[in-house]
């Protein structure tokens, strides 16, 4: 059973007219098995939260902290958070040129777990990963996100997810930009991945018809850097029917 | 980002700084005679990046003869000799383009010839290393009628040397030449490598330069019957403190040849500086070319630079194919971030990326020994960055 736990988190950027704050004092738990959903208007706040947690370097924490299981990870280095268990699904995975889709899962395998995976079972395992997740086994010989459609991108972060097996999993509109079927293939991914390995979930999302297929225990409502509201399922309902006017007019 | 001047009276167009008028590629003295040759000069074109002073007397000084000093291990089917000017194949791939080439030439009485017949499943190496200052060698690679082979030209050690490289292509035959410069870190190395193509011949020519104060390599290929391919590869790794230059020269004298070539470097390191510079001259009779080039430069740090200038030369327009690409960039921290949120520490995401840049060229060496050398000399490249 493991903890994330953030607690007043204040974030700013630098931006050419000075440092601005985006994050305004987010306080967010989530414990082993939970899938929680947040929801919100653009540039609330809410890809900015994925990244602190992750540690990209270009948000800085000015007030309150983040810990996994009690452990500083404001302190951890990008790599060391993964490591620790920590998984950031990206809104825009980036492409990188030469490198092998093959040769980065098992570099990143063999980082989390400190050891070189057995050839013959990670290859079975890597194998077994992309049917369920309906991706061509021609993928792995292709470079890193090169020419990958989106919908094909966010496979790729879902095969990630199942093939590290992290502690803790916020997706960043992992749903955006998929169609119907990739959208129940990608959703039932995630179920099956959460349901082997009962890791907790953040899943940052616009739209319901995810939360559908993945049902979420607890739904935030995040508007100008903060949590405006939470509630269970039942919330992801109105905000649908309703819109975020009632948070912005406040 | 390269940036698109027409140039008046010419169908072509070229690129890059613009305050040294260009004349056309073709009409670049030649000779022999060091006297005809300007001094080093920022004023020249050809010596716009590079002063006297990182030369290490290449330019100023009278050259030893180094040419019988150069080691050779090959199979059966090269043969070796020690000729001089009275050789039918002495000089007719290319004459002296600048003054430490023609220095060379006056210094080189001697010129170490590698043949090639038949078949060759192994590569044949050239070593060449350790030289007291300011040599010089003239080296003369032909392949013969339908033969096939590798040559593996390895620089190395400490030493300045100045180099004249003839590339003979038979008709029909395959040729790989790969010229390793990976220099101790004070020595300095000009290399004019002439390459000259028969009837469907083939060249494949990798130029790998990673150790060295001052290397600067200038591989020229020209056509001379139809059907002829070249592809001109290149690879550069520049610490700092380290000048690298490549200037390559595809003279589509006639019709229906294929060229390509592709140069690629990373820079890390203050004051580590790379330039490319790549002629492609398309004349009126060679109807039916098909030419591409391409450069791209990772600069791993601040403090380094990469120039790189592509000129396409255009006087027919019934070619298939002509055009270039060049791009200097910025590491990506963004593909950092990737990376290490995978659980990858900086210097392993660092080489990925790097080794993932570079993988283009050393894919395409096609010998194993090479490959594996390359790779090694970049984890140590990397590690030196101290990243
Ligand atoms: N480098 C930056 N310079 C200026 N503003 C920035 C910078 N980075 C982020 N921001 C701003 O921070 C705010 C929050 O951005 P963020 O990406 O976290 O929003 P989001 O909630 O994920 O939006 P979306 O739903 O569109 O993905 C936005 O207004 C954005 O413009
Ligand atoms: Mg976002």
């Amino acid at each position: 059973m493991a903890t994330l736990q953030v607690k007043n988190l204040h974030v700013t950027v630098e931006t050419e007219q000075g440092s601005i704050e985006i994050l305004k004092g987010v306080d967010l738990t989530i414990r082993s098995g939970e899938s929680h959903a947040i929801m919100g208007p653009n540039g609330s706040g809410k890809s900015t939260l994925a990244y602190t947690i992750a540690g990209h370097p270009k948000y800085t924490v000015t007030e309150g902290e983040i810990t996994l299981d009690g452990e500083n990870v404001l302190e951890m280095s990008v790599d060391e958070r993964a490591r620790a268990g920590l998984f950031l699904a990206m809104q825009y995975p980036v492409e990188i040129p030469g490198v092998s889709v093959s040769n980065f899962l098992r570099t990143a395998k063999t980082a989390i777990t400190g050891e070189a995976p057995a050839i013959r079972t990670w290859i079975n395992e890597v194998r077994e990963a992309m049917t369920n997740l309906k991706m061509d086994a021609g993928f792995t010989e292709r470079n890193v996100n090169e020419g990958f459609s989106g919908g094909e991108k966010k496979r790729h972060e879902i095969l990630q997810l199942e093939l590290l097996k992290p502690k803790f999993a916020i997706l960043d509109e992992t749903d955006s930009g998929l169609d119907v079927d990739a959208l129940r293939v990608v959703s039932e991914g995630v179920n099956r991945i959460k349901d082997a390995n009962g890791f907790g979930l953040l899943l940052i999302t616009h739209y319901t018809r995810i939360l559908n297929y993945i049902k979420p225990d607890f739904v935030h409502v995040f508007v100008a850097g903060k949590i405006a509201e939470q509630g269970g399922p039942e919330l992801a309902e109105r905000l649908e029917a309703e819109g975020y006017d009632r948070y912005l007019k406040v | 980002m390269t940036e698109a001047t027409v140039r008046p009276g010419s169908t072509g167009h070229s690129h890059g700084g613009g305050e040294i008028p260009l004349q056309t590629r073709n009409e670049r003295l030649r000779s022999i005679d060091p006297s005809k040759h300007t001094k080093i000069d920022g004023r020249d074109e050809q010596w716009r990046y590079l002063d006297s002073a990182r030369m290490g007397g290449l330019d100023t000084n009278t050259l030893r003869d180094a040419s019988s000093e150069l080691k050779v291990s090959a199979p059966a089917e090269f043969s070796s000799d020690l000729v001089d000017a009275s050789d039918p194949s002495f000089g007719i791939a290319g004459l002296p383009e600048d003054l430490p080439t023609a220095n060379a030439w006056a210094a080189a009485t001697k010129a170490l010839k590698l043949t090639l017949s038949g078949e060759a499943s192994e590569p044949a190496f050239i070593s060449v290393g350790n030289l007291d200052n300011q040599s010089a060698a003239h080296l003369i690679i032909q392949s013969k009628t339908h033969a096939r082979g590798t040559v593996i030209l390895d620089h190395t050690g400490k030493g300045n040397l100045a180099e004249i490289v003839e590339i003979i292509v038979g008709d029909e035959s395959a040729l790989t030449v790969v010229s390793i410069q990976d220099w101790d870190d004070e020595s300095v190395h000009t290399s004019a490598q002439f390459a000259r193509l028969g009837r469907n011949s083939k060249l494949k020519h990798v130029v790998i330069s990673l150790g060295g104060k001052t290397v600067r390599v200038t591989p020229n290929a020209e056509f001379t019957a139809p059907g002829a391919e070249v592809e001109l590869l290149g690879l550069y790794f520049a610490d700092a403190g380290q000048h690298l230059e490549h200037r390559s020269y595809v003279d589509h004298a006639v019709a229906n040849c294929k060229s390509r070539v592709t140069y690629k470097g990373a820079l890390q390191g203050k004051g580590a500086h790379t330039v490319w510079i790549g002629d492609v001259l398309i004349r009126k009779a060679a109807e039916g070319t098909d030419t591409y080039e391409l450069n791209r430069n990772l600069l791993l740090t601040d403090g380094a630079r990469a120039d790189s200038v592509p000129n396409l030369e255009i006087e027919t327009g019934e070619i298939e194919g002509a055009g270039h690409a060049s791009a200097s960039g910025r590491f990506d921290d963004e593909q950092l971030f990737y990376l290490q949120a995978r659980g990858i520490n900086e210097l392993d995401a660092r080489r990925l990326v790097v080794r993932g840049f570079l993988n283009e060229i050393i894919q395409q060496i096609g010998v194993d020994s090479i490959e594996e050398r390359l790779n090694a000399s970049i984890e140590l490249e990397l590690a030196r960055g101290n990243h």
